[in-house]
């Protein structure tokens, strides 16, 4: 390689623009404008402050930041709850691409229809309170949208799949006669499972923690469709910020903050477990120890 | 050393464990919403009782709905048009980025990674500030820009795993044999890398069909897409229509993946 002529750059050069001006630019513009004056028919004023980051302290804020701390970790730890399992029993099956395919279909149809499907059945008019009032369980229909855990369900049911087919991908690679082995050495079940299986697949793990996190802790959709006014999460406030009370500094700060926060969370984790396993069964090539990336990326992160 | 009989064979048939329990509460869990979806679709009256089978929605979804046809041909046309802008620049970079080192190289590469991991209202409300910034009038181009960036990742991420895989030594050798650069890129390296341009290609189509919260904000009059079109269905009166139309596109979904399901395993343990 090294008798030729290089033209590493020269490939590399049209995407790099691209992702310059249409990617770093307007990040670039969003934290300018986080510290500057609010204009007074949206857009900024062009001087510096740091107004919009002491507006980031009022309390009602602080809420929306908390509910959507918490919202996010509560789905995330279901999410994994149940992907943990699923993607242990997809591995372990005779037939995976069978259900690998259950779990795509879902994980294929379109994002909005998937939450439409929730409202048509969660709804006052719909399925559920439908079947209830058949069955005579109660005569008004009950109340099950718009509320803190209608945005916690869709939102676990939006990324299970992300959790799942990381989960599965590094499981399927795991020897499991290292599972008879620990239980030949009398570890419990569970014991096996805890301490053999789960340092094991610490790659999977943290690729599906993020590939749930990131997405849910700047969740929009979600909670606009499914949750109520007291279900608004960060990025709804930035969307509101943008386009109705035309706050650009604000929204601005809250993006950043949301960007500083989701960046060191995603440090955090791809530091630690980079730290090597007992017995590593993740492949090196796999960017930044992310294992089975691109199987996340077909369905809608919104 | 006589055959060991194991308790637990690693693959194959045997009885449900809790994980497979699991796992079929999981599928249901899946499915329900879908079905739901499906059973409704043919349901007579608009609203939540059933009152009898009727091909109703159907026929408003094919005759009645122009809007809706004008928003799935401009997402046809968005997802096609950007998957083909970012295949182009996403493999050229991974060849770059795989055969070269030069001076930016990990600059490149860290740029085409970090627009995955930031929260897509991020990058849609940091787009739609640029866009003011620089006066472009939110419509298709827009759009159009805004999938183009966030496909670019996807491709750049598959084909690099690709070239990664086979040898290096048949460039070179192409090379040896006196084929020029461009040769070497059209008739070496493009075949070998074909499988992850493909996926490359189908991921970003994929992708920009289903996205809602970037084109959202970068959306302007005229640029409906299907994902904005559903979303005010939603927000403003549901009309069953919508039954109808998602009917469709899980049948679609299903029609899609199952002639692939042979490689679905290769898509989520191997790229």
């Amino acid at each position: 390689m090294s008798a030729k002529r290089n033209y590493g750059s020269l490939y590399a050069a049209p995407q790099g623009l691209w992702l310059l001006l249409f990617f770093a630019a307007p990040l670039v513009i969003i934290v300018a404008y986080s510290f500057m004056e609010k204009g007074l028919y949206g857009g900024v004023e062009p001087r510096l402050s740091l107004d919009a980051y002491r507006a980031l302290a009022n309390p009602s804020l602080l809420l929306v930041a908390f509910r959507t701390l918490l919202v996010s970790l509560v789905a995330t730890v279901l999410t994994l709850i149940v992907a943990l399992p699923c993607g242990y029993s997809i591995a372990r099956s005779g037939n995976q691409s069978l259900r690998l395919f259950l779990v795509i279909v879902p994980f294929w149809t379109n994002f909005l229809v998937r939450i439409y499907a929730w409202i048509a059945i969660l709804g006052n008019e719909g399925f559920l309170n439908d079947a209830l009032r058949a069955l005579g369980v109660v005569a008004d229909p009950v109340q099950f949208l718009y509320n803190q855990w209608a945005v916690v369900l869709v939102l676990v049911y939006m990324y299970l799949p992300y959790a799942i087919l990381p989960l599965f991908s590094t499981i399927d690679k795991f020897d499991f006669t290292l599972l008879e082995a620990a239980r030949d050495l009398g570890a419990t079940k569970l014991e096996a499972l805890r301490l053999v299986l789960l340092p094991n697949i610490k790659g999977g793990l943290v690729t599906a923690i993020l590939f749930t996190f990131i997405p849910i802790f700047g969740a929009y959709a979600v909670p606009l469709l499914v949750g109520g006014k007291d279900s608004y999460m960060l990025g709804n406030i930035i969307a509101d910020q943008v386009t109705k009370t035309r706050n650009w500094p604000l929204a601005a700060a809250i993006s950043m903050t949301v960007t500083v926060l989701t960046g060191l969370a995603a440090l955090v984790f791809l530091f630690r477990s980079r730290k090597p396993a007992p017995q590593s069964v993740e492949e090196p090539a796999a960017p930044l120890g992310v294992a089975g990336t691109s199987a996340v990326p077909s369905g809608g992160a919104r | 050393m006589s055959e060991i009989v194991r308790p637990s064979a690693p693959r194959g048939r045997r009885k449900p464990s809790f994980s497979d329990w699991v796992f079929y509460a999981t599928v249901l869990f899946l499915f329900l919403p879908l079905f739901v979806l499906f059973a409704y679709s043919f349901n007579a009256s608009k609203g939540g009782a059933w009152t009898g089978f009727s091909l109703v929605w159907y026929e408003k979804l094919v005759l009645g709905s122009p809007e809706l046809w004008k928003a799935l041909t401009n997402s046809l046309l968005i997802a096609l048009g950007s998957a083909t802008g970012a295949t182009i620049l996403g493999t050229l970079a991974a060849v770059g980025t795989n055969r070269f080192r030069f001076r930016g190289r990990a600059a490149v590469k860290a740029l085409s990674f970090v627009p995955m991991i930031l929260p897509e209202i991020v990058v849609g409300v940091s787009l739609l500030v640029f866009f003011a910034g620089i006066k472009l009038k939110l419509g298709m181009t827009t759009v159009l820009i805004a999938h183009t960036t966030f496909n670019l990742p996807f491709v750049y991420l598959l084909v690099s795993a690709r070239l990664e895989e086979f040898d290096p030594s048949l460039v070179e050798a192409a090379r040896d044999l006196g084929a020029n650069e461009r040769q070497t890129l059209l008739r070496v390296i493009v075949p070998m890398a074909l499988p992850g341009v493909a996926s490359g290609f189908l991921t970003a189509v994929t992708l920009s069909l289903e996205d809602f919260v970037i084109t959202f904000f970068v959306s302007g009059p005229g640029a409906t897409t299907l994902p904005l079109y559903i979303y005010s269905m939603i927000r403003f009166g549901v009309s069953p229509v919508i039954n109808a139309l998602s009917a469709v596109m899980v049948a679609g979904t299903i029609a899609l993946v199952f002639p692939l399901r042979k490689f679905l395993k290769a898509f989520a343990v191997h790229q």
